[in-house]
């Protein structure tokens, strides 16, 4: 990326950054290494990502460019409707966020893994995650993010992030994460 | 004895078993089909209401004798159709298996039929199992059997006469010389370990054959030989390899430029059929292993995968949702001719043909729960043997008429369980631990 792309992107996340501050609230997370708890509601929108201040005595969060700058600032799941692979509304500012962070990162690889919950069989699952993950990659691609830089994997039922029996939990093992390969700080 | 010489020059991997009539004098007459029909028998298609009282008392010749008898009541008494009985009190002790038994003490037992044997060690260590079954009541011999063996393959003898009572009883083959592939799982649920493993059709000798590094599934037998078909998912991708259990030896079926899953042969263990996954879309492909060469039969955008071919190798189903929801679809094994075949509410998936070629077995979700099915070929006579939270991914007994299958309650834990194809006789299988994905193997040699 030669350094005047670099500056506009940059300016353009700067001048992203000032409006969602003025749009909310969301404050800062405070753990040091802490994953987001899993949404209780999957719905809950996400604001698209917001690059973390420079880093300063009293800040606590993690470094920019790291996959913990990505999981926690930006979110690294989206979550899906039962046997849909639509990419819901509340997932589009997600994944818009992931897109702007990958351009500003732009040495990162990503891994999307598509997932499904425990109420199908098997190989129709990993079928279905694979879908889910495909949806997710052409979303990214539509961002400008290039393909080469995407992977896909479906993990099927295999891979739940809540052992759970209900609704809700079936809610957000029906997800798919981007999970970074190579190129974080 | 020529059939027993004839069989001793066959080269087989697993040690020799040959099995002959034993001319038992005037009694065999009537173990001959036709010349007396059998007194005793059993409908396996009404699914038996009331098992049938057998007793099979400890074969003769020490140890291994009680040991068969064992096996052998076992394998009868999961099969639903036989209750064997406690006959440990009866005075008739039948020490010699060429005198008749007192019928009088059996038939005070209440068992129709009974089966008594000899275990005969032979200098060189080799086993000789002589058998009978009779009917107790028409005092009748309905089958006199020997078998010669190495002795550690006792349980094969115990297997084999397991069948051929099954068989006469019944007039539907046997399916306990067989073996079961499965996925023994371990582990937390949100970070399953899964093991490919094999294991005697009644839960004996279990072996693992891979570590857990990744996750197995879907284990599938050659109809041909000793060799499985399964899927491996790593991080990084999946594979399926084809492992053969007599050399082990394994190979995959080679690159794809996405997922790879849900492998079977075909009946002439010549092909594998699985699915490819490309930018999201799911399609059947056919792979001839002698040439290499795969060619995609599927082209719809929906998902298709789960094939299963007839046992003829002239058709295939598989489920699809390309009617909008997971449905049964059978097709030409070119892929051309392609029609549904389900039509009930809910989801349909996993479908596997019988090797009797007369059902197709399927996973249905409705109303919230899983079920084990049977249908027609043309989709007809729908039957839903099972209900649980979950109970998936059938698999037939060589005969057609029994399923394996696994289920798991919303607490975890899967296992291994069997059910007729009436859906009257459903028990667990004889696998202790946690198990899921279970392939039952054709009868062995």
């Amino acid at each position: 990326m030669s350094f005047d792309t670099k500056s506009a992107v940059r300016l353009a996340l700067i001048g992203l950054a000032v409006a969602s501050v003025a749009a909310c609230t969301r404050p800062k997370p405070q753990g040091p290494v802490e994953t987001p708890p899993a949404p209780t509601q999957p719905a809950t929108p996400q604001q698209p990502y917001t690059p973390p201040p420079a880093p300063g005595p009293v800040d606590q969060g993690p470094l920019p460019g790291t996959v913990q700058d990505f999981v926690v600032n930006v979110g690294d799941r989206v979550y899906f409707d039962t046997d849909s692979y639509s990419v819901r509304a509340d997932a589009q500012p997600v994944l818009a966020g992931q897109a702007q962070w990958l351009a500003r990162y732009s040495a990162v690889r990503v891994r999307i893994e598509g997932n499904a919950d425990e109420r199908g069989t098997r190989e129709y699952n990993l079928a279905l995650g694979a879908r889910r993950a495909n949806a997710v990659r052409e979303f990214l691609i539509g961002q400008g993010v290039a393909a080469s830089r995407i992977e896909t994997i479906s993990f099927g039922k295999e891979r739940p992030l809540d052992p759970g029996t209900t609704e809700d939990a079936w809610a957000k093992n029906r997800n798919s994460r981007t999970a970074i390969t190579e190129g974080a700080r | 004895m020529i059939a027993k010489s004839a069989r001793a020059k066959r080269t087989l991997a697993t040690p020799l078993l040959a099995m002959t009539l034993a001319l038992a004098g005037g009694a065999f007459a009537a173990a001959l089909p036709g010349v007396a029909a059998a007194q005793i028998e059993i409908d396996i298609d009404k699914g038996a209401v009331k098992p049938m009282p057998v007793a099979i008392p400890a074969f003769a010749g020490a140890q291994r004798g009680a040991d068969i008898a064992q096996v052998i009541s076992g394998n009868l008494e999961r099969s639903g159709l036989f209750q064997p009985l406690n006959v440990a009190g009866v005075p008739d002790k039948l020490t010699d298996v060429n005198i008749q038994p007192r019928f009088p003490d059996w038939q005070g037992t209440g068992a129709q039929a009974l089966i008594n044997g000899q275990v005969t060690v032979g200098a060189d260590g080799s086993l000789r199992v002589d058998f009978r079954l009779w009917d107790t009541f028409s005092q009748q011999q309905l089958l006199g059997l020997q078998f010669t063996s190495t002795a550690e393959n006792w349980r094969r003898v115990a297997h084999k006469i397991s069948d051929a009572v099954y068989e006469r009883l019944t007039g539907e083959k046997g399916y306990f010389d067989t073996r079961v592939a499965f996925v023994a799982e371990s582990g937390p649920k949100l970070n399953r370990v899964k093991r490919l493993g094999i294991m005697d059709q009644d839960g004996a000798n279990p072996q693992f054959i891979t570590d857990g590094s990744s996750i197995v599934m879907t284990p599938r037998f050659s109809a041909t030989s000793q060799e499985l078909t399964y899927m491996a998912l790593r991080p990084t991708g999946s594979s399926i390899y084809l492992l053969n259990l007599q050399t082990n030896r394994q190979e995959t079926v080679g690159r794809f430029p996405g997922m790879v899953f849900a492998p079977r042969f075909s009946p002439d263990g010549k092909k594998v059929a699985f699915s490819v996954e490309k930018g999201g879309n799911s399609d059947i492909y056919v792979l001839d292993l002698r040439t290499r060469q795969s060619t995609r039969i599927t082209t719809d955008p929906a998902i298709d995968t789960s094939p299963s071919f007839s046992p003829d190798g002239s058709k295939i189903v598989f489920n699809s949702d390309r009617g909008g929801q997971a449905q049964l679809y059978v097709m030409n094994a070119d892929g051309s001719g392609v029609r549904r075949i389900s039509y009930g509410g809910g989801r349909y998936t996993t479908p596997v043909w019988s090797p009797r070629g007369d059902y197709i077995a399927f996973t249905k979700q409705t109303g919230g729960q899983f079920h084990i099915g049977v249908m027609r070929t043309d989709g007809g006579d729908e039957r839903l043997l099972t209900t649980s939270y979950l109970d998936e991914g059938p698999t037939w007994a060589p005969n057609g008429r029994v399923l394996m299958f696994f289920r798991e309650s919303s607490a975890g834990n899967p296992r291994l369980w069997t059910v007729d194809i009436t859906g009257r006789i459903l028990r667990p299988a004889a696998y202790p631990g946690a198990a899921s994905d279970p392939a039952w193997s054709p009868l062995l040699d």
